[in-house]
């Protein structure tokens, strides 16, 4: 099912179970961040692992997700399933455009052109009167999901937000190892050839990238709910990279690499957030250990270790 | 007073002077840029961090050492040019053989490191850097006052600018350096010696950012964030500009922050995503970039 090989299927089994029985030992509130993260990490994947681009700019859509369920549940009062499919839908809506721009370039002026678009995201975002500009959206009530179930308990809030991550893991799951995939990663191989092979590569990625900012719309928009605010700094340049770091840090490529590389780092912003810019610090030393030793990621390295795709 | 589409005058010049002194910063630091994404085919992503790093030099050497602002203007160019050296030779010099995204994600996470550790010694409020007294004051142009320090800028800039252009396009260190660009084994096989021309080809983007930092200490104040806020932009610029030419990314680097100086007059709200349009539209029409080669 979904394409997992055996090893795949056991790791999936281990994650299934800590995620279930997790909560119960540690503050389900920190589990839900890291939930959140991880699916982020896992959409922002699909782009760098499997079609080999590189986006800097992933914020824009994570924030964008964030500021409209925010904004949905605050001023219309919707259901969290609308809050948070329309979170989606911002986030698809916004890469669609913004995707058709950026894939006339690859490699590195990709990644420049989605940093700044993002960019123009973030600044938008300052000036437009309904993200509350330096307030940010606050105090969004957590509400109710499907109009009975109540959101306030953290509990239930947290098996609201796992559904949610373990629905967007299996469809990324599902995406890269359906022919649609294939075809993806014969692209991030050898463009030209996949070209000369007839297939439209620029719809491809296209299609990749549009997946991939609605996954990341709705993290965004499963992370205001939870947290109640959607700020500036979802759409600033600095989550952009923290996600780039998380998934390079988990392993670039790997099906569970950003899901421990959210697990790492967002434990990491837990435990150092009283050092106050010593975090950026220890996020610049980790990325260049990363890319000079550790290419592989934790993951990856752990798969190479025991010869398995992990 | 001159009114001007029914703008007055003055407000209209000194708007385009502010548009030339922000013009002036893109365009030294996307030539460094373009110059060293030619030679070591790397993105760097410091350069903001290395610009910023050039202005604290500076307000350093003034508050520890006395050393005033002209002389400064050449010795933190050199300080933190050596410092990008080292970092060449030590850290950067290993990546060379991989994908081109690990440079960028390299340098990227040497710039947070910079930043960190400056916002952990300075804070983020900004530090006060004076303008010399010999650039103080302003002129009477006949249309409008010119503060001396923002003349002296551009002029400075656009002096720095050209003399790159003309060290790489006419001198034979420049054509030695082009031709490397194009064939680097080839060029090494008459027996230049190519890793060394790398490690000063960086050397020099670096000291051109930090001379843009030096200037760009009493106009802005002095902060660990500077350089992140002008980086985001100039990489637009690139992508508008394409990396193509030297001259090419000067001139694309005066041009918008002119449009942008002009926005800033016809319709403020826009100013701050102008340029982003631009890079828009020519994604849109020429994506290669103004000046860039065909892929």
């Amino acid at each position: 099912m979904f394409g997992f090989s055996r090893p795949q299927l056991i790791a999936f089994l281990v994650l299934l179970v800590l995620i279930v029985f997790l909560p119960f030992v540690l503050y389900p509130v920190f589990l839900m961040r890291v939930l959140c993260a991880a699916l982020f990490a896992c959409a922002f994947n699909l782009m760098i692992g499997y079609v080999g681009l590189l986006s800097f700019g992933h914020a824009a859509y994570f924030g964008m997700g964030s500021y409209v369920a925010a904004w949905t549940m605050k001023v219309w009062h919707v259901d969290a399933s609308i809050a948070i499919a329309l979170g989606g839908l911002t986030g698809g809506i916004l890469g669609l455009g913004l995707g058709y721009l950026a894939i006339r370039r690859s490699g590195i002026y990709f990644a420049m052109i989605t940093l700044a678009l993002a960019q123009m995201v973030y600044f938008f975002c300052l000036e437009a009167p309904f993200t509350g500009g330096e307030d940010g959206i606050q105090q969004v009530p957590r509400g109710f999901l499907f109009g009975f179930i109540n959101l306030s308990n953290d509990l239930t809030m947290y098996a609201v937000v796992a559904v949610v991550f373990l629905g967007g893991f299996l469809t990324i799951h599902r995406i890269i190892h359906s022919p649609f995939g294939q075809v993806l990663k014969g692209i991030r191989e050898n463009e030209p050839r996949a070209t000369s092979l007839g297939y439209r590569t620029d719809d491809y990625k296209l299609i990749a990238f549009v997946l991939s900012t609605t996954l990341t719309g709705i993290a965004g928009g499963t992370k205001a709910l939870v947290f109640g605010i959607a700020t500036l700094t979802d759409v600033h340049s600095s989550t952009s990279g923290e996600i780039v770091l998380t998934t390079l840090l988990g392993g670039l490529g790997t099906v569970f690499g950003p899901v421990m590389g959210a697990v790492v780092m967002t434990s990491m912003e837990n435990y150092l957030a009283q050092f106050g810019a010593w975090v950026t610090v220890t996020q610049g030393v980790i990325f260049m250990i990363c890319v000079l030793a550790f290419r592989r990621g934790i993951i990856g390295e752990i798969g190479n270790a025991l010869k398995l795709k992990l | 007073m001159i009114m001007i589409f029914g703008i007055p005058g003055p407000l209209l010049f000194g708007q385009l002077l502010l548009g030339l002194i922000n013009g002036a910063f893109y365009a030294m630091l996307s030539l460094g840029l373009a110059v060293i994404f030619g030679m070591l085919n790397i993105i760097n992503f410091a350069h903001g961090a290395l610009f910023m790093m050039g202005a604290f030099v500076a307000w350093m050497l003034l508050n520890y050492v006395g050393i005033g602002y002209f002389p400064a203007l050449i010795l933190a160019p050199l300080i933190v040019g050596a410092f990008g050296i080292v970092l060449e030779k030590t850290i950067i010099s290993r990546l060379y053989k991989l994908d081109h995204l690990y440079g960028l994600l390299l340098t990227f996470g040497l710039s947070l490191v910079i930043e960190g550790l400056f916002r952990n010694g300075y804070g983020s409020s900004g530090l006060p850097y004076r303008i010399p007294a010999a650039l103080q004051g302003a002129v009477d142009l006949g249309f409008m006052f010119m503060p001396i320090y923002r003349g002296w800028v551009v002029l400075a800039a656009a002096v720095v600018c050209l003399a790159t252009w003309a060290v790489i396009e006419k001198t034979t260190l420049g054509a030695t350096l082009r031709a490397a660009t194009e064939n680097a084994p080839l060029v090494q096989a008459f027996g230049v010696n190519v890793p060394r021309l790398i490690t000063l080809t960086y050397g020099g983007g670096i000291a051109l950012a930090a001379f843009a930092g030096v200037l760009a200490a009493p106009i802005y104040s002095v902060n660990p964030n500077m350089g992140t806020n002008f980086i985001n932009t100039v990489f637009a610029v690139v992508v508008i500009g394409g990396m193509g030419s030297i001259l090419g990314s000067i001139v694309t680097g005066f041009a918008l922050g002119v449009v942008e100086g002009l926005t800033k007059v016809f319709y403020p709200q826009a100013s701050a995503t102008v340029v982003f349009v631009v890079m828009v539209i020519i994604l849109l029409t020429r994506p290669r970039g103004l000046f860039g080669k065909a892929a």
